[in-house]
C-alpha cells in the first residue's frame, strides 16, 4: 500500500488517529489562507477534546495556538478581548493577579478560547452560570470566502448561535470577548460530603443554598451496599481577601505510556476505595487553592499516557430529570459494573436551566455523567454502545467533545436541529466527527 | 546569586517587533510596566502586538513602521526611539528571514537579500546602538542570532553565514564596549515553533517561543555573553563543531 505522506493526529483520548496536514495560524489575518489547499479545513485549538471533533481525516488542520494575543481588558466591566488561540491557563495568569477569574472552567485549563466556544463548554457552576458561551458578548467569525462577521446576541445573531457549540464547522473564530468575574483570593471555600446512592446525590444537589461550584466524584467500581457511592464537592470563591499570585507551571509530566494493564478493574477499585475513605468524616470543609479544586489532573502534564498507547474513550451524557429515581443514571452505572470495565474518572453533576446561546450546545437541564474507559478490545466499544442506547431510551443526549462512537442515527435523534445547523457550515470546512454523524446508513 | 543578577530593563527598543520570539521576551517585561518602541513593517501585525503589550500592562507603546532593509532610514528611526523613550535601556534585534536556500544557491540576488536583512541591516542598527550605549555608558544590546551560525550546513548555509557573520561582529562589538558598561548578548536559539519555521515539520525538538523568551530574560539578568536556547543546544553545537571536516563534508545535514 502506498504510504500516506500526511502525519497522523490524535486528540486527548488518543483515539482515533487520523492523517492530516497542519497549517499554523499566527495572526487573525492569516485566514483565509493565501494558498487554500485542495482538502477540507478544520480549526484545532489545544486538541483537548477526546474524540474526533478536532480531527479531519485527509484534511488540513488550522492550528490556532499562534493567535495568542490579549487585545483589550476593561477592569470596570471585566471584559477581556483576546485572540482565539489564547488558553484559559494564559487568561488565569493574566486575570488572577488583577482580581479576576474565568466565568466558566472546564476540568482542564489547557483549552483555548476558540475550543471553549466551539464546544460551548460547561463547568462546575453550570447550575447558576450556564455555559461558557453565556459569557461571550462578542466574537469575530471568519469564513473561507473571506467574509468576516462580528457576532453577538444582537449582531449576526444567527451566526452567533450557530458558532457557539458549532464544533468549528461554521468558520474560524479569530477573536472573542469574555466576561471575567471578580475574585479577592485564589482560595476556594470547600465542602466535601460523602453520599451513597443516586437518591442521596439528588437530595444533596437540591438542598437550598447551593454554592457556585458543585460536582460529585462517583465510584463506579463499587457494588452492593456501596453502589453509587461518592463525594459531593462544593465550593465558592473565598470572600476573605487573600493571595492573588499567578500559578507556577507544573514540572511533572508523564514521560511514557504506561503499559495497558496498569489501569484495570482492580487498580481502579483500589484507588476509588482509598479516595473514598481518605475523607474519614461524612463532611469535610476548608480553604483550598483553585488549582487542585478545578484542575486536579493538570498537575501531571500528559496524564492521558496513563491509559497506554491504545488510548481512552470518554462518555458524557445528560439525562433529563425523571419522576422515577433517575433510573437512567442507575442503569448506566449498573451496565458498567456488569461489563467488568472500570471508569477511573467518573463525574456526576446537575445541569441548571440557564439556556445555552448555542443552537447545538450540549448542556440541558438534568443530570450529567462523565466517564472514561481505557480502550481494551471490543468490550469497551460494546459498553459505550450500550450506554448510548440507555441515554437514548431516557431522552438524554451525548457530548460531541467527548465522543468517538455515536452513530449517525443516535446523533440525529439527540440533536434534531442538526439539519438547520448544517446550513451554517462553511463549505470548505468539515470534521471527522461531522462526517461520522451525518453519514448515510 | 545576587552578585550577578540584575534588574530587568524597562525602556525597550524592539526591531522586528512582530517576531514570535520577541513576544516571548516582551510579555513578561510588559507585565512589569516596561515602555516599548516597536519597529516592524506590517501595520496589522504591529497593531495586534501593541495591543497585547498594552493589555498586559506596558507603561507606553510607541510604534514605527518601516522595512529594516532600508538602512538609510535607520538613523532617524533610532533617534526618534531615543527621544520617545527618554533613554534606551535595551535594544532587542529580532528581525530576520530564513530565506530559500535552494534559490539562494543559484541566484545571488536571493542570497544577497538574506544577508541584507539578517546581517547588513543588523550591522547598521548595531553601529548606531553601540555608539549610543557607549556614550550613555549603559544598556543591553540583545541580538537574536542562531545556532545555524555555528557551522555551515548544506541545507541552510546562506542563512547560516548571515548569522555566523553576525556572531563575529557581535564578538568584536562586545570586546569594544563591554568595558563601558554595555551588555552585549548573542542569542542562539535552536528550533523554535514560530511563523519562520511554520512550513517545516515541527517535531519534538521545537521549543515554544515563550520558553525561549524566558531564557533570554534570564541571560539578561545574568549578564551572559552568549546564550544557547534551550541550553541543550550548547552541547549539541559543541558536538557538531567538533566533527572534522573530513567527516562533516560527507554528512547530510
Ligand atoms: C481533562 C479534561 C477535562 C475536561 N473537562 C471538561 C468539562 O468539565 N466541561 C467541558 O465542557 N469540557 C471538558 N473537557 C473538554 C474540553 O473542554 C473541550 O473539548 C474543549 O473544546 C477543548 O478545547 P481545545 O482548545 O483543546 O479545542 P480542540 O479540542 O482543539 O477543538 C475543539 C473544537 O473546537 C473547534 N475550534 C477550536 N478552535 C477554534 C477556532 N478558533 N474557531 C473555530 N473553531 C475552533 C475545533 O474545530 C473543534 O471542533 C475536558 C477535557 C479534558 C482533557
Ligand atoms: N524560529 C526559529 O527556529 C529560529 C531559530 C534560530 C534563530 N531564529 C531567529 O530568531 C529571530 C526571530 O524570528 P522568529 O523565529 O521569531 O520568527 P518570526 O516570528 O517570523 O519573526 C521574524 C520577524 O522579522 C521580521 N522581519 C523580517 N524581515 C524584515 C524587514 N526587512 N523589516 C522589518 N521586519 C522584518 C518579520 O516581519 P514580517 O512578519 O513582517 O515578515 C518577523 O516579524 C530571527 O532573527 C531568526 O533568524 C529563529
Amino acid at each position: 500500500m502506498p504510504r500516506n505522506p500526511q502525519p497522523k493526529f490524535e486528540s486527548w483520548g488518543r483515539y482515533p488517529r487520523l492523517h492530516a496536514n497542519v497549517v499554523p495560524l499566527s495572526w487573525t489575518t492569516d485566514f483565509p489562507l493565501a494558498k487554500p489547499p485542495a482538502t477540507k479545513l478544520l480549526p484545532v485549538g489545544a486538541g483537548r477534546s477526546y474524540g474526533d471533533v478536532c480531527l479531519l481525516d485527509g484534511g488540513t488542520l488550522l492550528k490556532t495556538r499562534g493567535m495568542d494575543r490579549l487585545l483589550h481588558f476593561d477592569p470596570q466591566t471585566g471584559i477581556l478581548c483576546c485572540e482565539a488561540g489564547v488558553t484559559l491557563a494564559e487568561i488565569l495568569d493574566f486575570a488572577v493577579p488583577r482580581g479576576f477569574f474565568l466565568p466558566v472552567s472546564p476540568g482542564t485549563k489547557y483549552v483555548t478560547v476558540g475550543g471553549a466556544i466551539a464546544n460551548d463548554i460547561h463547568g462546575k457552576n453550570h447550575h447558576v452560570a450556564g455555559t461558557f458561551g453565556c459569557h461571550v458578548p462578542r466574537f469575530e467569525l471568519v469564513r473561507s470566502d473571506g467574509a468576516r462577521f462580528v457576532c453577538s446576541a444582537t449582531e449576526n445573531a444567527d451566526w452567533f448561535s450557530a458558532t457557539i457549540g458549532g464544533m468549528g464547522l461554521t468558520g474560524l473564530i479569530s477573536w472573542a470577548e469574555i466576561r471575567l468575574r471578580p475574585i479577592v483570593s485564589r482560595a476556594i471555600q470547600y465542602r466535601g460530603t460523602k453520599f451513597i446512592g443516586i437518591d442521596e446525590f439528588v437530595a444533596l444537589s437540591q438542598a437550598s443554598a447551593q454554592p457556585v461550584y458543585t460536582v460529585a466524584w462517583i465510584d463506579c467500581a463499587a457494588t452492593g451496599n456501596n453502589f453509587a457511592r461518592g463525594i459531593y464537592m462544593q465550593g465558592d470563591h473565598s470572600s476573605m481577601p487573600g493571595e492573588l499570585t499567578p500559578s507556577k507551571r507544573p514540572w511533572l509530566t508523564l514521560p511514557l505510556d504506561l503499559p495497558e494493564f496498569a489501569l484495570n478493574r482492580f487498580s481502579v477499585s483500589l484507588f476509588n476505595t482509598l479516595y473514598y475513605n481518605k475523607q474519614r468524616a461524612k463532611e469535610k470543609t476548608g480553604l483550598v487553592d483553585y488549582e487542585p479544586f478545578f484542575y486536579p489532573l493538570d498537575s501531571l502534564l500528559q496524564w492521558n499516557r496513563m491509559y497506554g498507547k491504545s488510548g481512552l474513550l470518554q462518555f458524557q451524557c445528560v439525562l433529563p430529570w425523571e419522576a422515577d429515581h433517575q433510573m437512567g443514571i442507575v442503569k448506566i452505572l449498573k451496565a458498567i459494573t456488569a461489563s467488568g470495565l472500570a471508569s477511573f474518572l467518573a463525574v456526576l453533576k446537575v445541569f441548571g436551566d440557564v439556556p445555552s446561546p448555542g443552537m447545538m450546545s450540549f448542556p440541558a437541564p438534568g443530570i450529567t455523567l462523565a466517564l472514561d474507559f481505557p480502550i481494551r478490545t471490543e468490550v469497551s466499544f460494546d459498553l459505550l454502545d450500550r450506554l448510548a442506547r440507555i441515554t437514548q431510551e431516557h431522552g438524554g443526549r451525548m457530548y460531541p467533545a467527548k465522543d468517538a462512537r455515536m452513530t449517525a442515527e443516535e446523533f440525529q435523534s439527540f440533536y434534531p436541529q442538526w439539519q438547520a445547523f448544517a446550513r451554517y457550515i462553511d463549505p470548505a470546512f468539515s470534521s471527522a466527527f461531522w462526517e461520522r454523524v451525518t453519514a448515510r446508513g | 546569586m545576587a552578585r550577578t543578577e540584575r534588574q530587568l530593563p524597562s525602556r525597550i527598543l524592539v526591531l522586528g517587533a512582530t517576531s514570535a520570539i520577541a513576544s516571548g521576551v516582551m510579555r513578561p517585561l510588559a507585565a512589569q510596566g516596561a515602555q516599548f518602541y516597536l519597529v516592524t513593517r506590517d501595520p496589522r501585525k504591529l497593531a495586534a502586538v501593541a495591543a497585547d503589550l498594552q493589555t498586559r500592562g506596558a507603561g507606553a507603546v510607541f510604534t514605527h513602521l518601516m522595512d529594516l532593509d532600508d538602512t538609510d532610514a535607520h538613523g532617524s528611526m533610532l533617534a526618534d526611539a531615543a527621544q520617545k523613550l527618554g533613554t534606551i535601556d535595551m535594544a532587542l534585534l529580532a528581525h530576520g528571514v530564513l530565506g530559500d536556500q535552494e534559490k539562494a544557491q543559484s541566484d545571488y540576488a536571493a542570497a544577497e537579500a538574506i544577508l541584507k536583512t539578517n546581517f547588513l541591516s543588523a550591522v547598521s542598527l548595531i553601529t548606531w546602538l553601540a555608539n549610543y550605549f557607549e556614550q550613555t555608558r549603559q544598556g543591553t544590546l540583545a541580538v537574536i542570532s542562531s545556532v545555524a551560525g555555528d557551522r555551515g550546513r548544506k541545507s541552510n548555509y546562506v542563512y547560516g553565514a548571515s548569522k555566523g557573520a553576525l556572531n563575529v561582529f557581535l564578538d568584536g562589538v562586545r570586546n569594544r564596549i563591554d568595558r563601558s558598561g554595555v551588555h552585549v548578548l548573542t542569542i542562539k536559539p535552536g528550533f523554535v515553533a514560530t511563523p519562520m519555521t511554520a512550513h517545516l515539520d515541527q517535531n519534538a525538538l521545537f521549543a515554544h517561543p515563550s520558553g525561549i523568551g524566558d531564557g533570554i530574560l534570564k541571560a539578561i539578568r545574568k549578564r551572559k555573553d552568549v546564550a544557547y536556547l534551550p541550553p541543550i543546544w550548547a552541547l549539541i553545537m559543541l558536538m557538531i563543531r567538533s566533527i572534522p571536516n573530513a567527516v562533516f563534508k560527507k554528512m547530510n545535514l
